[in-house]
């Protein structure tokens, strides 16, 4: 059964006369790889964000490796050499009072507290890598999880409609009823300060595990997802190629997986990228409000949070996960405009928080 | 004794204060003086003369917030109103209004003498000063005070402060029911004007009690339900004029106001004092620093950051660091493994870094290493600290791994699971207790919990099982050592099931309880015996090792540079009505 990427499957209109016939015998996936190949800027974005993957997965190799450090233990009365010279990671104020303790700023030396300390005395630059691994991490697993659940019920709704389809979309125009940040704090306050954590049947999910704020995040964007979905699906179930298999006695589940799904799998493909740059976003706020990612673990957010009272002092403790986060929204949203235009060239479709 | 503890329960300090106490008796004398030359008209009159030679000016506070929950004096439990409080209304009794260790001393107030104690120390006999009246131009009678007493019922306050009073264990149900009859414990005179408590027990801290907040007279027609946003009228230098929460509250001063003893309340300096909220504290120091207003208020937190410039010389004559007379320290669970185990709770003591977690607090010049419960400059205190390196056991120096590491082996403990448990603030303490058992062999984890539930969180014995050690902090109520030692260590104090016990440790020794009993008694006649008991008490509570005591913390005042005449009174800590302006 041929696969009814109807919008996509149609010639980019600045693609040239001459390649019009081996277009024609390209599926709809190579053509859509083509275009993305050619889309620089979005190959770029891609580079970059995967450069950032492998930087934080690293985060081990370098704490353990270049900086030996363990970024998850106090050092509050560490030392470090600088210029040969041995001094204490937290320096105490001058003057008559003597007030405060001021961690070490960067020594822009990569084995040496690049970025400096933070306020207990760890590596910034490690922290920022192994933040960064939280974040990615809960950051695509909550929008795969988000982009799975949300297509499965979409698929639901928009074949069976009638009670099921009122059923399900009520339940999502209630989640989207909600300002998505007053959602997610108030289950993240609800679930990540309950001593206990958080209970479903047989699954126990402590407050310090990555799963939970990644169920949160994945809970609340639900319906972001699934409204575009659930419209694809009501459309393509319409196509005569489905009408034919319903004719020709398919089941439903046949229907559902091999002949809707794979028509409106492009959608989903183009949404990922671009729920990933919203969620890492979401996670970040979460975290920087204590309510995402828990000690001893640590995220972007959870490092900002932590350099917001040496602002004036030590700024890296919080520009350096900053960055990471604009830097990663931004390569994933650039790239998730080109796997758009690959896909799916005449959408509109944008996700937004 | 206070199951509710009251200064724990305000802002956490992160800073300090050093005790300006050259000149204080000086600036006392002249804030005391009875000049009457105010350059201000309307002020205050009377016979004793209310207005001081350094009268005037208004004087501007920067909180970050309004102090939480209702205004009323019978309820609010913050120092950021009592010390406006303590401006505007009186007691029977009062904290001595200076700056040093006299300022813990108790002086009559509304009373005209001290009583000594009859019936075996259930009974005291105070004559009330005549010829005082409320803000509003009430006269006040001594029937104002058994108002105010069952108003600590009904409304309700932290009633066990004054639970011991006859007829207040039939007031159990006032706050619902509105009547509380206190007309057998708290009789009135109102033709001799006298005041008699009667107590169905001694209690040797009634005094004290009776200079808090709670209990300072209101007029006897004032609601007998809790008052929200407004404050009933007092007897104090001052009246509340105005109270927005999202703005600002104002003090000014009272026209009936007149000395009657300077020592419980002399007259205050600025004509009026102005609080503002809702500013950040990084801006309150800004503005306090370019002389935009008067003080950062003290609860609030100045950033770790912004420390750093105040020790500039530009800024020293306006900076000031006292000692506070608090604890933060970490509660060892001593009903389940490992901490039901002496050893083990020795073990984690020894191995404690202090030093780490006075440089998470600020460093050495914002907190000071202990080992015991009791602080310094405390009835009762002597140095002492057996968890340290090195012979001098005076003092904390050093961790002993070695000991600890031999401890834990003693124990049988080693490999066993402990959960670490602390608030979003204190995070960074938490994790340092986590480095500590780990390196003597426990396999440690930690659980951060918001600050508005974990304190309640720790004092419910159905959570024992969810933790090991516990971050708490206490700040004293009133200067003396039970309420340290028998308040947080006192068998009296395991409530199970309550949100509100405060033995968080669950610690119930009942060789120790026995003398912690000996000193309360003999506290009625003999407080100096009592002290004794209490030292001793402190040392073997701190040998049972119940908690991992941290530190005590100290106190940073930020004041404008036309600010003077500051004294740091250990009670109310910065007193305000007694600064002036240049």
């Amino acid at each position: 059964m041929a696969i009814a990427l109807t919008e996509s499957a149609e010639p980019p209109a600045q693609a040239p006369e001459d390649l019009a016939p081996e277009i024609s015998g390209r599926s709809p996936w190579a053509l859509a790889g083509r275009r993305l190949r050619r889309n620089r800027i979005a190959l770029a974005a891609l580079v970059l964000f995967l450069l950032i993957v492998a930087a934080s997965f690293a985060a081990p190799l370098y704490a353990n490796d270049v900086a030996h450090v363990n970024p998850f233990v106090n050092n509050l009365n560490g030392t470090t050499v600088i210029n040969g010279h041995r001094i204490p990671l937290l320096q105490q104020g001058g003057g008559v009072l003597k007030l405060g303790e001021t961690p070490i700023g960067p020594t822009w030396d990569i084995g040496n507290y690049f970025l400096g300390a933070d306020q207990n005395g760890r590596d910034v630059m490690a922290r920022v890598l192994y933040g960064g691994r939280s974040s990615l991490e809960i950051g695509i697993g909550s929008a795969v999880i988000c982009c799975v659940i949300a297509t499965v019920l979409a698929l639901i709704a928009g074949y069976f409609r009638g009670v099921i389809d009122a059923v399900l979309s009520r339940l999502m125009d209630v989640i989207w009823a909600f300002p998505v940040y007053l959602l997610a704090i108030s289950i993240a306050t609800a679930l990540l300060t309950a001593p206990a954590g958080l209970s479903i049947g047989p699954l126990h999910l402590v407050a310090s595990s990555l799963w939970l704020p990644t169920v949160i995040i994945a809970f609340i964007y639900l319906p972001y997802v699934y409204r575009p979905i659930r419209g694809n699906v009501l459309s393509v179930a319409e196509k005569e190629f489905v009408q034919a298999g319903i004719a020709q006695g398919a089941s439903d589940l046949r229907l559902i997986f091999s002949d809707i799904l794979p028509n409106v799998v492009s959608q989903v493909i183009v949404l990922l990228p671009l729920m990933i740059a919203t969620t890492i976003l979401t996670e970040s706020a979460l975290s920087f409000l204590s309510i995402g990612v828990q000690p001893p673990n640590a995220s972007w957010g959870t490092i900002i949070s932590d350099g917001q009272s040496l602002l004036y002092t030590r700024p890296w403790v919080s520009i350096a996960p900053g960055i990471m986060i604009v830097l990663t929204v931004l390569a994933l949203n650039v790239f998730g405009d080109g796997v758009r235009d690959a896909l799916d060239p005449r959408a509109k479709l944008r996700v937004e928080g | 004794m206070i199951p509710i503890p009251a200064i724990s329960e305000m802002p956490k300090f992160r800073s300090g204060r050093v005790l300006r106490r050259a000149g204080a008796a000086a600036l006392t004398a002249l804030g005391l003086a009875a000049a009457g030359c105010s350059s201000n008209a309307a002020p205050s009159a009377g016979p004793s003369g209310s207005a001081t030679a350094h009268a005037g000016g208004t004087y501007t506070i920067l909180a970050n917030a309004a102090p939480p929950g209702a205004l009323d004096p019978a309820q609010n439990y913050t120092l950021q109103e009592w010390q406006l409080l303590i401006d505007t209304h009186d007691g029977l009794v009062q904290f001595k209004r200076v700056g040093g260790a006299a300022g813990t001393q108790i002086v009559p107030d509304l009373a005209s003498a001290i009583p000594t104690p009859t019936d075996g120390g259930k009974t005291y006999l105070f004559h009330i000063r005549k010829g005082i009246k409320f803000s509003n131009g009430q006269v006040l009678k001594p029937s104002d005070f058994v108002t105010t007493f069952e108003r600590q019922f009904t409304v309700p306050g932290p009633t066990s402060f004054y639970s011991g009073i006859v007829g207040a264990s039939k007031c159990a149900n006032a706050s619902k029911t509105g009547q509380c009859d206190l007309s057998k414990g708290v009789v009135a005179d109102d033709q001799n004007y006298t005041l008699t408590i009667h107590l169905t027990a001694p209690d040797p801290e009634l005094l004290d009690q009776l200079a808090l907040p709670f209990a300072y007279v209101v007029p006897s027609n004032t609601s007998m339900k809790v008052i929200k946003n407004t404050v009933p009228p007092g007897t104090g230098p001052y009246m509340w004029k105005s109270y927005d929460p999202n703005s600002q509250l104002v003090l000014v001063r009272n026209p009936y106001f007149h000395v009657w003893n300077a020592q419980a309340q002399p007259a205050g300096n600025p004509d009026k004092i102005v609080e503002k909220f809702g500013e950040t504290v990084s801006d309150e120091v800004t503005a306090v620093e370019n002389g935009q207003a008067d003080e950062v208020y003290v609860g609030d937190t100045i950033p770790a950051d912004r420390l750093s410039e105040l020790n500039s010389p530009q800024f020293a004559s306006q900076v000031h660091v006292n000692p506070l007379t608090a604890d933060y320290y970490m509660a060892l669970n001593t009903k389940l493994p490992p901490f039901n185990n002496l050893q083990a709770r020795q073990a984690i003591n020894y191995a404690t870094d202090r030093s780490a977690l006075v440089k998470a607090y600020g460093g050495p010049s914002l907190a000071v290493p202990t080992c015991q419960i009791l602080p310094p400059n405390f009835p009762g205190y002597k140095p002492y600290c057996p968890y340290t390196a090195g012979s001098d056991h005076t003092k904390w120096t050093a961790p002993d791994l070695t000991k600890a590491k031999a401890l834990v082996k003693a124990s049988g403990t080693g490999g066993m699971k402990v959960v670490v448990n602390t608030d979003t603030p204190d995070k960074a303490f938490g994790e340092q207790l986590v480095a500590d058992l780990n390196k003597i062999g426990y396999k440690a984890s930690l659980v951060v919990l918001s600050s508005a539930i974990q304190y309640s969180f720790i004092q419910n014995s159905n959570n024992l099982k969810k933790w090991s050690v516990s971050f708490s902090d206490w700040y004293q109520d009133y200067p003396a050592a039970s309420d340290f030692l028998n308040v947080l260590l006192g068998c009296g104090n395991i409530h199970p099931g309550s949100d509100a016990s405060p033995n968080i440790a669950e610690f119930c020794n009942k060789n120790i309880q026995t003398q912690m009993d000996k000193a309360e008694s003999l506290a009625v006649t003999n407080p100096t015996a009592a002290n004794g008991i209490w030292q001793q008490v402190d040392h073997e509570v701190t040998n049972q090792a119940p908690w991992v005591d941290m530190f005590n913390p100290q106190q940073i005042d930020l004041l404008a540079k036309r600010v003077h005449g500051y004294q740091w009174n250990p009670q109310w800590y910065l007193l305000i009505d007694q600064l002036w302006l240049k």
